[in-house]
């Protein structure tokens, strides 16, 4: 099957800012694909760029089978969008909003319309000055999602949204995969990349650092081993791969790149192993790792200094920036 | 007081950010003022000339209505007085009020005063800071007057009381305007409910004038000017607006604390859950957001047009035996005095009518800005479609702006003489004949349209050049010739190349070339835009 979208070295900037930097991404037809990537990462620059409202300096890219820039207007028949940051006409309703852009797209479902109002609990009287940052994002949501558009592109939709509508937005992005149509969905917010996404292109500075399925990119990350064993198992941090080392009496802790885990075990078998508890990464440890490189070296290097930890870098807890 | 903390920090803040606003509001005010003063010593150069234009004016309600008061008319200060008076008057109104809201409402509906109270800002330092930078302004204002009048030699305490009563207006504005700035959560209407006040200020001092007076006692304009600056210099009158300015104050300040951040006195009504049929396409969108912006300016036209059209008939009376009127007006070239005025009359509408068309067309931008121009051009709308939709609203407009402000002269110069203007002429083809005069500056207007659509392609952060255009033209059509500047430069205005009908003579070429020029411009910005990035 044809990629929904495609784009190979795409380059973007503005004055000296070079915002999008040789970003490659393939998102497959039918496939919820994560856009994953720090405040300032190129996301939204991205997403301007499939949605022809910028002019790529260089590089191809292909949304739909088209090109974004001179056949805007008709790929834009085939898509919704939902934007990161959603203003709306302050005198107009948050009804009159969804039915407007509904019309232009020419595909307003109303029955669906009304249906998702419920869902996402929004009064669609309520004049858009007076709606909040949340209550925005619903009408633009509820906009894109009564389309029939076969391509959703949404920019960090859930930003605004309370635990109790993300999972409402969930439950509709699952219905509109069932249905065949793809979601390009950018996100920092990794636990909903991780409950929604087929693949993932992490990208930072403007640059796409690693794609992949999360097993793909699971493969690629470390383990977390907490374990107890008789004798202090020495070798462990000559080992490469072994990061974040932490000797607390007979308790070790470790992170360990997949392809060493075996020896990592065999040590600790050697030494007496008592008790082992390894958890898989999650994403918010692919995404430090992608992402805290330079970070995480910075820490090691100050860590060396110091006596062996104890406890689990801090880091490993998720950024929200 | 806690209430305060911060104000002073805000005071800066507002000076900084604003200030070449606040230089501009103060050297326009100041330099009505400034230039009319010598301007009146040049028209009426003998106490003859004075004598004869007190008589011509005293008798002569229009102009009273516009001028203000008959006060010591036969000095120069008390005619400097009734020409500039109630304009000063009421731009320092204007201003105070614009001020006021700008720094709070407007801020707060931005939601930035939200960020500013989450610090260590005090509840009323808003409040306090817009109070101290808009009286500041006031006060500079009324002292620069109070110099330049001195400096033309004209009597000292008149020149103080003139000053003075201009900043108590502006002083009661500012107050006026506080207090409406918590009754409603929008800014524009909390500008427009103090402008209503400013606007029914002026119909009762105008009543008041062209009456016994009584009336004007009511009025906070009419207290500024029973002052009588050159003309007794009574100072008390102001007692009163300085105690409703106290009460004003004390209202703002008393629904400021009783109410919520970002809330208003009136909530907003609900809106339709579902769209009407025609909000649909671009065109549908853009007459939805412009219809208010077109009612506006076209009810700025007609109170325009009601203006000028009184005083026309009254022409011939008004300008009497001057010479030095007689000789502007015949520089006009070979005409009635009627024709010659609604000439002047006419082509200031043409200039705000095409202040109506770059306005409109800046909404283009705000649009962009806004990012509500991202929504639309990711649906199936062309930007060609968005961009014609805005222009073609505005094209629409500036000939509704137009056809408003020609029909209500006409008609006002019919009441102004208790008879239409084509009876008073004795011929009926005037109505067509104004009204034709005033389409003749479309094209000038078009051509405005075009310019910023072209800015907006090409250069958006610069529309505001426009702006500064538009200035250029006003001051070539009114001061070029005063002012000796150049055939050339002149020429390079449309409104100076557009023949000044009724009084000129009707050449269609220079009508063409300056349409072209337009649609040149207009196509310009158009396929600009499409090949520029959007937001």
């Amino acid at each position: 099957m044809a990629d929904a979208i495609f784009t190979r070295g795409l380059v973007k900037t503005f004055g000296s800012a070079r915002a999008l930097d040789g970003l490659d991404l393939a998102v497959a037809a039918g496939e919820v694909h994560g856009l994953l990537g720090p405040n300032g990462a190129g996301k939204t620059t991205t997403i301007r760029v499939l949605l022809g409202l910028l002019h790529a300096d260089s590089g191809e890219v292909v949304l739909l089978g088209g090109d974004p820039w001179r056949e805007a207007v008709m790929l834009h028949r085939r898509l919704a969008y939902v934007p990161g940051e959603v203003n709306l006409w302050p005198k107009l309703s948050g009804g009159e909003v969804i039915d407007l852009l509904g019309r232009l797209r020419g595909d307003l479902d109303y029955r669906r319309r009304d249906e998702l109002l419920e869902r996402f609990e929004l009064d669609p009287t309520k004049k858009a000055r007076t709606y909040s940052k949340g209550n925005r994002q619903k009408v633009a949501l509820v906009a894109s999602l009564a389309s029939t558009a076969e391509l959703l592109i949404l920019d960090e939709p859930t930003s605004g949204l309370d635990p109790l509508m993300e999972s409402v937005f969930q439950d509709c992005i699952r219905e509109v995969t069932r249905q065949g149509r793809t979601v390009l969905l950018s996100s920092h917010i990794l636990a909903e990349v991780e409950q929604l996404c087929d693949r993932v292109s992490i990208i930072r500075s403007g640059r796409t650092v690693q794609t992949g399925t999360l097993a793909d990119l699971r493969h690629l990350a470390r383990t977390s081993i907490a374990a107890t064993t008789i004798r202090p198992p020495a070798g462990l941090a000559a080992l490469p791969g072994v990061t974040g080392l932490g000797l607390d009496g007979q308790r070790v802790t470790f992170d360990v790149e997949t392809d060493q885990l075996e020896s990592a075990v065999r040590i600790l078998v050697d030494h007496g192993l008592r008790s082992l508890t390894s958890a898989p990464p999650t994403i918010e440890e692919l995404f430090l790792h992608e992402y805290g490189d330079f970070r995480a070296k910075e820490a090691a290097l100050s860590a060396t200094d110091r006596a062996p930890r104890t406890t689990r870098p801090e880091a490993a807890r998720p950024r929200r920036e | 007081m806690s209430d305060l903390s911060g104000s002073w920090t805000l005071v800066r803040f507002i000076g900084h950010r604003d200030r070449v606003r606040i230089v501009v509001w103060i050297a326009s005010v100041v330099l009505l003022v400034a230039v009319t003063a010598p301007s009146i010593k040049g028209l009426f150069p003998t106490q003859g000339d004075l004598d004869k234009a007190a008589v011509a004016s005293a008798a002569n309600d229009a102009v009273i209505v516009f001028n203000g008061p008959v006060q010591g008319l036969a000095t120069v200060g008390g005619e400097v007085t009734f020409q500039v008076g109630t304009s000063t008057l009421v731009l320092v109104a204007l201003m105070s009020l614009l001020m006021v809201t700008r720094c709070t409402r407007a801020e707060e509906e931005s939601g930035r005063t939200e960020l500013l109270r989450a610090t260590s800002l005090g509840r009323h330092a808003e409040i306090a800071a817009a109070l101290v930078v808009v009286a500041a302004m006031n006060l500079v204002i009324g002292g620069l007057i109070a110099a330049a009048l001195i400096g033309q030699r004209l009597p000292v305490a008149g020149s103080f009381v003139f000053g003075a009563s201009s900043t108590a207006l502006g002083m009661f504005f500012s107050a006026v305007a506080l207090a409406t700035a918590q009754v409603t959560e929008n800014s524009h209407v909390a500008s427009g409910l103090a402008g209503a006040v400013l606007g029914v200020g002026f119909m009762l001092r105008a009543l008041g004038d062209i009456g016994d007076g009584r009336l004007s006692w009511l009025s906070p304009i009419g207290w500024s000017q029973k002052t009588r600056p050159f003309a007794g210099d009574l100072w008390w009158p102001l007692l009163i607006s300085f105690a409703l300015i106290v009460v004003f104050l004390s209202l703002a300040l008393a629904l400021s604390s009783r109410r919520d951040i970002g809330a208003g006195l009136v909530q907003p009504r609900p809106g339709p859950a579902r769209a009407p049929r025609s909000l649909g396409t671009p065109l549908g969108l853009v007459i939805r957001l412009q219809r208010g912006t077109v009612l506006t300016w076209a009810v700025a036209m007609l109170v325009l047009g009601a203006g000028f059209g009184s005083v026309a008939n009254a022409i011939n009376g008004f300008v009497g035996d001057s010479q030095t009127m007689k000789d502007i007006i015949a520089r006009m070239g070979p005409t009635t005095l009627v024709d010659a005025y609604l000439g002047t009359a006419l082509f200031m509408m043409a200039i705000i009518a095409a202040c109506y068309g770059v306005a409109s067309v800046e909404r283009l931008r705000s649009e962009e800005t806004l990012l509500h121009t991202e929504q639309l051009l990711t649906t199936p709308t062309s930007r060609g479609a968005w961009v014609a939709s805005h222009v073609a609203v505005c094209l629409v407009g500036s000939v509704a702006v137009c056809l408003v402000g020609s029909v209500v002269v006409l008609l006002a110069a019919g009441f102004g003489a208790a008879a239409p203007y084509a009876l008073v002429t004795r011929d009926a083809s005037q109505v067509p004949r104004i009204i034709a005069a005033m389409l003749t500056y479309l094209p000038a207007v078009w051509l405005m349209v075009g310019l910023s659509t072209a800015l907006f392609g090409l250069l958006p952060q610069a529309m505001r050049a426009a702006w500064a255009m538009m200035a250029a033209y006003f001051v070539l059509g009114f001061f070029g010739q005063l002012l000796k500047v150049p055939t050339w430069v002149q020429d390079l205005s449309p409104f100076q190349q557009t023949p000044h009908l009724p009084a000129g003579t009707l050449t269609l070429l220079p009508l063409a070339i300056i349409t072209l020029v337009g649609v040149g411009l207009l196509s310009t910005g158009l396929a600009a835009f499409r090949h520029r990035d959007v937001g």
